[in-house]
């Protein structure tokens, strides 16, 4: 391949003016947000426009800020679940996951393979769900306004399938240290399949609303272009990284969870603008069901959670025999697991980049940091790039095919 | 004043079909007079005073403002998609300017940065205005209990709190219906006066509070007599 | 994951051209990581980039309250082509909580560097912006920091029902 990336260290490729002074006096500096129809949640952005062409933007971020690494920091590893769930509000799922994966990285857990499949296709249900919110609305932002209404429709089955299988719709605290919380439902699996049967179908009515649709070309052709090397320089991962030609993703390039046992492809763009961001996410909604449909094909027998009954609760019929059931459970809901002393970063790739969880243990049942390195928040640091010298529709297109997740940026 | 509707739908047998039948052409004749005009305008029109007619044309066509902060947001949003559909009660037009709207849903945990931007737009919407408070997180601490966010009682009214966390799009409806209800004054009490529990605070309530004497009294009379 | 001999190859190199840089090397859980000294972090980075890897993906900060030195920031680092990551931590006391800034030369650290200025006080010297990013400008404290109390409102049980304030009366 070549090194597009090969960057001499002192030279990074875009060298972008700074503002001149001289220029600053005919420039209007607007602020857009935090509550702002187009916005995806508070996200605040200070513009400097000429005329209708944004010169620099600026965004201000904090407005959601809500200490999550701080209050994680009080609560015995298991109740950190909940806590951390909430940051990137429509992929919980990941999120749970890469903070479960630190943990268990440093309690050296093997997580039984049933629990694996398991959580690969709740996490890809996931990820169908969020570029499907993503679709309906990026859309409403360009005036499709229509598309809000199909997106959702799909997403409340997946929600239903959800609701099936843990019992909440959002935020199901359902991956658990060591596996899963619960074993899927009798006839859980028949709906997953009905729904990968039918989500094809209905994502090829997206492309056939939207693919070849003039004004959404006209507006989102050759917009937001962010050379490839600038976008590494800015750390951004997941669509964006795709589509601009990169086929960066962690689930192929650092599997996890028995992410190698699948076969899937990985759509990337060309020109890296907006229209094939649009196309890359819309794409890896095929790709996801086909990894739903290979899981739930091969999904092994076993246990769903490990079976060390120093961090996963004891089934509850043990609880009336054993002993050492008993004290364990005790332990476990009064106190927690400890997790012996370390420190560990574990990536895994979320629907829109490289989603890092840290977590420090000092060997007591809390845990010492929890950081989570969310995709959103590094995203974001390109989107001065995607609309400088583009018009102020550009802008609003672009923070629509960002994806940015306000409570991933500010946790 | 009363709202008295017609009684019955359809007329339940062929004899008070043309009793009324007969009745109508009195009226039209010019032959009913005194007490039965006033019955038969009764029961026809429907009479209320403005207020109330008001409360009735507000509460049934809400303007809710698109206002998103967190997780709340998305399931806000599914109640104006299709399953739970907002539209069947006319509140389906959002408005993103404040000064349009006249319902602010607070979806999501209102950090410390963000709250005197949340009371600044609450105070551009024009009166009537309402708040509902969706969540655990704007309601009270919800899951985070810190630093950074702030409950909305402080720093706004509200007037709906809506537990969950986040709360169905059903819960959610259902507290936008209790503020229907409320703007058309069919308030509904409290749990406590609903399930007769008045008097079983664990702590003694401040002695000024008027319900708990009388239902103390009551509940005394009540078992004076009973013993009786 | 360079293993645990090439991690230890790697950090004599590195320790060939500036002999106190590395401070330590720990290889846990199949993950490397190698300590520096504070002043050398940019010197270290490029190195590592000239070995490949040219991605850096987080920059955080730990509190290691109660030891000393108490702050640490961590920068992890990809290689995309060998598929290779490599932490490199750095430890400061709060007294001089000065770390160089690497935005000059990685311009995704900006928004990280800001955060674990906010939120733990560490001082990014040579950092184009340096500003609170989460909290309000205004903010005094620095959050994240393990002696920061945790916060919060007093939640209405029906035990202290009556004394919690009501702050919609």
């Amino acid at each position: 391949m070549t090194d597009s990336t090969d960057l001499a260290p002192a030279e990074l490729v875009t060298g972008v003016p700074a503002l001149a002074d001289e220029d600053s006096d005919e420039l209007l500096t607007i602020n857009m947000g935090p509550h702002h129809p187009a916005t995806h949640g508070v996200l605040r952005v200070m513009v400097k426009l000429d005329g209708e062409v944004v010169k620099d933007a600026k965004p201000v971020i904090g407005y959601l800020h809500t200490g999550i690494e701080k209050t994680a920091e009080d609560k015995a590893y298991w109740k950190v679940i909940p806590v951390v769930e909430r940051m990137d509000y429509l992929a919980y799922y990941f999120n749970a996951m890469a903070y479960v994966g630190a943990v268990e990285t440093l309690l050296d857990l093997e997580v039984p393979p049933r629990a694996q499949y398991l959580r690969v296709i709740h996490l890809e249900l996931n990820r169908i769900m969020s570029h499907l919110v993503w679709i309906g609305t990026a859309m409403l932002d360009l005036g499709a306004i229509s598309m809000f209404w199909y997106g959702f429709r799909e997403r409340e089955q997946i929600l239903d399938l959800f609701e099936y299988s843990s019992g909440q719709r959002m935020h199901t605290r359902y991956f658990q240290v060591g596996g899963v919380i619960e074993d899927i439902p009798v006839g859980w699996e028949a709906k997953v399949r009905k729904f990968c049967a039918e989500m094809p179908r209905r994502a090829d009515q997206y492309a056939a609303i939207l693919e070849k649709n003039e004004i959404v070309l006209q507006r989102l052709r050759d917009t937001g272009v962010v050379p490839e090397a600038r976008l590494l320089e800015l750390g951004v991962t997941g669509p964006l990284l795709r589509a601009a030609g990169n086929p960066w993703d962690l689930r192929k390039a650092q599997p996890y969870s028995s992410y190698d046992h699948f076969d899937f492809k990985i759509p990337v763009g060309t020109v890296g603008d907006n229209y094939d961001r649009f196309r890359v996410r819309h794409a890896e909604l095929y790709e996801s069901v086909k990894i739903i449909e290979q899981a739930l094909d091969g999904l092994p027998e076993g246990p769903y959670i490990t079976e060390d009954r120093k961090v996963a609760l004891p089934p509850r019929h043990e609880l009336a025999t054993s002993m050492e059931a008993l004290i364990h459970h005790f332990k476990l809901v009064t106190e927690g697991f400890r997790v012996p002393p370390g420190e560990v970063y574990y990536p895994i790739e979320g629907p829109r980049g490289e989603l890092g969880c840290f977590v420090r243990s000092d060997g007591s049942s809390k845990p010492a940091r929890v950081h989570m390195r969310d995709s959103s928040f590094t995203n974001l640091q390109a989107f001065p790039d995607m609309v400088r010298d583009g018009y102020i529709a550009d802008f609003i297109a672009a923070i629509a095919m960002l994806d940015p997740i306000v409570g991933g940026i500010d946790r | 004043m009363e709202i008295v509707r017609s009684g019955g739908s359809g007329a339940s047998s062929p004899d008070d079909f043309r009793s009324s039948q007969l009745r109508a052409r009195d009226m039209l004749r010019g032959d009913l007079e005194g007490k039965d005009l006033e019955e038969y305008v009764e029961q026809r029109v429907l009479t209320t005073t403005l207020e109330q007619a008001l409360n009735w044309a507000r509460s049934n066509s809400l303007f809710p403002l698109t206002f998103g902060l967190a997780c709340c947001a998305i399931e806000f949003m599914s109640i104006v998609a299709s399953r739970v559909d907002v539209s069947r009660f006319g509140f389906e037009a959002l408005r993103a300017s404040p000064r349009q709207a006249d319902l602010i849903v607070l979806s999501g945990r209102v950090s410390i940065k963000m709250a005197p931007i949340i009371r600044r737009i609450y105070d551009q919407m024009l009166e009537p205005k309402w708040a509902i408070s969706m969540g655990a997180c704007s309601s009270s601490m919800g899951v985070f209990n810190n630093y950074a966010i702030v409950p909305a009682d402080k720093f706004m009214p509200i007037d709906v709190h809506v537990p969950g966390c986040p709360p169905r799009p059903e819960a959610l409806m259902h507290g936008v219906l209790r503020l229907r209800d409320m703007i058309q004054d069919k308030e509904e009490p409290g749990w406590r006066d609903r399930y007769g529990a008045r008097g079983t605070e664990e702590v003694a309530p401040p002695p000024d509070d008027p319900a708990v004497d009388a239902l103390r009294q009551a509940s005394q009379h009540s078992e004076a007599t009973k013993r009786a | 994951m360079p293993d645990a001999p090439g991690l230890e190859l790697l950090a004599q190199d590195l320790r060939e051209t500036d002999a106190d840089a590395v401070v330590d090397t720990s290889y846990f859980r199949d993950k490397a990581a190698l300590e520096v000294a504070p002043d050398s972090v940019r010197t270290v980075l490029a190195a590592l980039r000239e070995k490949g890897f040219r991605a850096l993906m987080s920059v955080h900060g730990v509190d290691y309250w109660p030891h000393e030195p108490r702050l640490g920031v961590h920068y992890e680092l990809l290689d995309m082509h060998e598929v290779d990551r490599i932490t490199v931590k750095t430890r400061v006391p709060t007294d001089a909580p000065n770390v160089p800034s690497v935005t000059p030369d990685w311009p995704t650290a900006d928004f990280h560097e800001r955060e674990v200025y906010d939120l733990f006080g560490v001082v990014f010297e040579g950092h184009p912006d340096l500003r609170r990013i989460l909290m309000p400008d205004d903010y005094e404290g620095h959050p994240q920091r393990r002696d920061f109390p945790v916060g919060g409102e007093p939640v209405h049980f029906t035990y202290n029902e009556y004394e919690t304030p009501r702050y919609w009366e």
